[in-house]
């Protein structure tokens, strides 16, 4: 019972990091980003590379399987990340965006494929690892009490780090010139413009944000589960499932969405088996649609 | 006659990729309803036609209607659900359907073969022309039929009052609104009857080749008839014909001549190339000719 919330919150905090940068793009660039997905896998690689080129750092720190390069080359790939967003936006999305919201998303499906395809070509299909260090899950709770609760240092690391990130985040939305700009952005684009705001630089901001983001959550991905070309775009369905249970635009309403992806994620693991977990993002999808479809803190359709 | 044999695969391919290519342009086309998840709809066609003929003995006619009928709900659900809202909503949702289809494929393995998939499947009138040359140009007359036909109730279709009505929703949907059409029904009819090709496509596959697997049926499925659209022409019948064809040609000669220069040992690397060429083409397209090749003005 208690391992079954704690493994839902942690496949959900990398479902919420990704999810944050996915309803960022969503609500200012306004069209759905089916190439979201991809700058998670490419970060994540990204980091797997240059950490794979400071050997020396990879000693293990503390408890933690992974040494400090780890966490620089997280920093490196984030930059690389957002840099990449803004590349696929300069060359393909920027072109078409007089056409419509609907011939992005066919550009972003494409965009999807190439991508995805330029790593497996880059990489190999075979599954890689940050760390071949083993690690020990401690035992939280014993496991006469309910199922017991077990947590590995990393897990533990990967809950913390994502709290503190989407702290700082919605620090700087709320406080910041820059932060303040997208929300307004977000919530009415003309009027946005009329106060001076510069619509260019905002869309900029939350492609890099977007994609470094997608980097981080990539890596988290990549400690708690494994790096594979295909991780991306198996966690396109969550991610979208978040944003909308969220509500579009929603910071927080995407980490709770992402949170509650998670557990109902981990939940179908232990009521149908761990096959049908990719379907249970699919549930939560049309429960919502039906339900609620402006999502727990949208504004309108 | 091994260029006959080759030929007649060739064009049966392109002919049922066409026929789906022309439910997506109803959809898209026509209604500018953007379904994400062709793959999944195709899917559930073939795996019923499929299994219908192979386990329970149903006539392969019978197997094409159900498969028709079975598509065509899927998207009666998806787009009862998700049609009134955002656009791009339909988009993700349809998405989800393949996703989903694909886990199903391959996890509920008995009631569709897990991985493996079904073999077996009949295919029609094998009986009596046996399983050479001759059968794949009976088949190819078959579905180059059904394509003649659906391409002509198409043609009528969207050129009378009904057709019309999709595209003024299509160009203005307030407008259309206000003269008091009912947009959402005319959506609604036009992704239904879209799936029903979809899912008919998906039939015609399984029984030519005779055996389906999930790995028939992957997003990549959905991007070739996108390209297939989007280079012909999004909007004219006659443009997601050619671009059936036009592109599955160039998908056949761009896998036979990567396979050709990447070693033995790099097949999966190829395959990987052929996609990224294909993404390439399609998004060059939608830069430089947006309208397709074939789209006339209007």
């Amino acid at each position: 019972m208690f391992q079954v919330v704690a493994d839902g919150l942690i496949i959900g905090s990398v479902i919420s990091l990704g999810a944050i940068g996915l309803s960022l793009t969503m609500a200012i660039v306004r069209f759905s980003n089916f190439s979201h997905g991809e700058l998670l896998a490419w970060g994540a690689y990204l980091a797997l590379i240059v950490s794979s080129l400071m050997p020396s750092t990879a000693t293990p720190i503390g408890p933690f399987s992974f040494g400090w390069g780890l966490m620089v080359s997280m920093f490196a790939s984030a930059a690389g990340t957002a840099l990449l967003a803004l590349l696929l936006d300069t060359i393909l999305f920027r072109r078409l965006r007089k056409q419509g919201s609907i011939t992005l998303v066919i550009a972003s499906f494409g965009a999807a494929l190439m991508l995805r395809n330029v790593l497996l070509f880059w990489q190999g299909g075979v599954p890689q690892y940050y760390s071949q260090n083993l690690q020990i899950a401690m035992p939280v709770l014993p496991r006469s009490f309910h199922g017991g609760l077990r947590f590995t240092p990393d897990q533990l690391l990967v809950l913390v780090l994502t709290m503190a990130l989407v702290t700082g985040l919605h620090l700087f939305l709320r406080y910041s010139v820059l932060g303040r700009s997208m929300r307004a952005t977000a919530l009415n684009p003309a009027l946005a413009r009329v106060t001076g705001i510069d619509p260019e630089r905002v869309l900029r901001a939350s492609w890099m944000m977007g994609g470094a983001l997608a980097a981080v959550a990539g890596v988290f991905a990549g400690i708690t589960v494994q790096l594979r070309p295909t991780m991306g775009v198996d966690l396109l369905l969550p991610l979208f499932a978040a944003v909308i249970l969220g509500g579009i635009g929603s910071i927080w309403g995407a980490v709770l969405g992402g949170l509650l992806v998670g557990l109902a994620e981990s939940a179908s693991v232990t009521l149908a088996g761990a096959e049908y977990r990719e379907a249970a993002a699919f549930a939560v999808l049309i429960v919502i649609l039906m339900v609620r479809p402006n999502g727990l803190f949208g504004e309108k359709a | 006659m091994p260029v006959l044999s080759y030929a007649s695969f060739f064009l049966v391919f392109a002919s049922i990729y066409a026929i789906i290519t022309l439910g997506l342009n109803l959809q898209w086309g026509f209604t500018g309803l953007f379904n994400v998840g062709v793959s999944g709809f195709v899917a559930i066609g073939a795996y019923t036609s499929a299994l219908l003929t192979a386990r329970h003995g149903w006539p392969v006619a019978g197997g094409l209607a159900a498969a028709a009928l079975l598509s065509g709900l899927a998207g009666l659900f998806v787009g009862t659900l998700v049609l009134r809202l955002r656009r791009d909503y339909l988009a993700i949702t349809t998405f989800g359907v393949a996703v989903t289809i694909q886990v199903v494929a391959n996890n509920a393995t008995r009631l569709t073969g897990g991985p493996f998939g079904v073999q077996f499947i009949p295919k029609p009138m094998e009986a009596w022309l046996g399983t050479g040359l001759r059968w794949n140009l009976a088949y190819l007359a078959l579905v180059l039929v059904l394509l003649g036909v659906i391409y002509l109730a198409l043609e009528k279709l969207v050129n009378s009052p009904w057709g019309r009505v999709l595209r003024a929703i299509r160009e203005d949907e307030e407008t259309a609104l206000s003269v008091g059409k009912r947009v959402f029904l005319f959506r609604l009819q036009s992704f239904v009857m879209g799936s029903m090709l979809m899912g008919l496509g998906g039939a015609l596959y399984a029984h030519f080749l005779g055996f389906i697997a999930p790995d028939d049926f992957l997003p990549i499925l959905t991007f070739q008839m996108w390209a297939m659209l989007i280079v012909g022409g999004a909007g004219s019948n006659l443009g997601a014909l050619m671009g059936a064809f036009l592109v599955w040609g160039f998908w056949t000669v761009s896998g036979g001549l990567l396979r050709g220069w990447i070693p033995q040992a790099d097949q999966a690397r190829a395959a990987a190339l052929q996609v990224v060429l294909i993404g390439l083409l399609i998004s060059g397209m939608l830069v430089a000719r947006p309208r397709g090749l074939f789209k006339s003005k209007g």
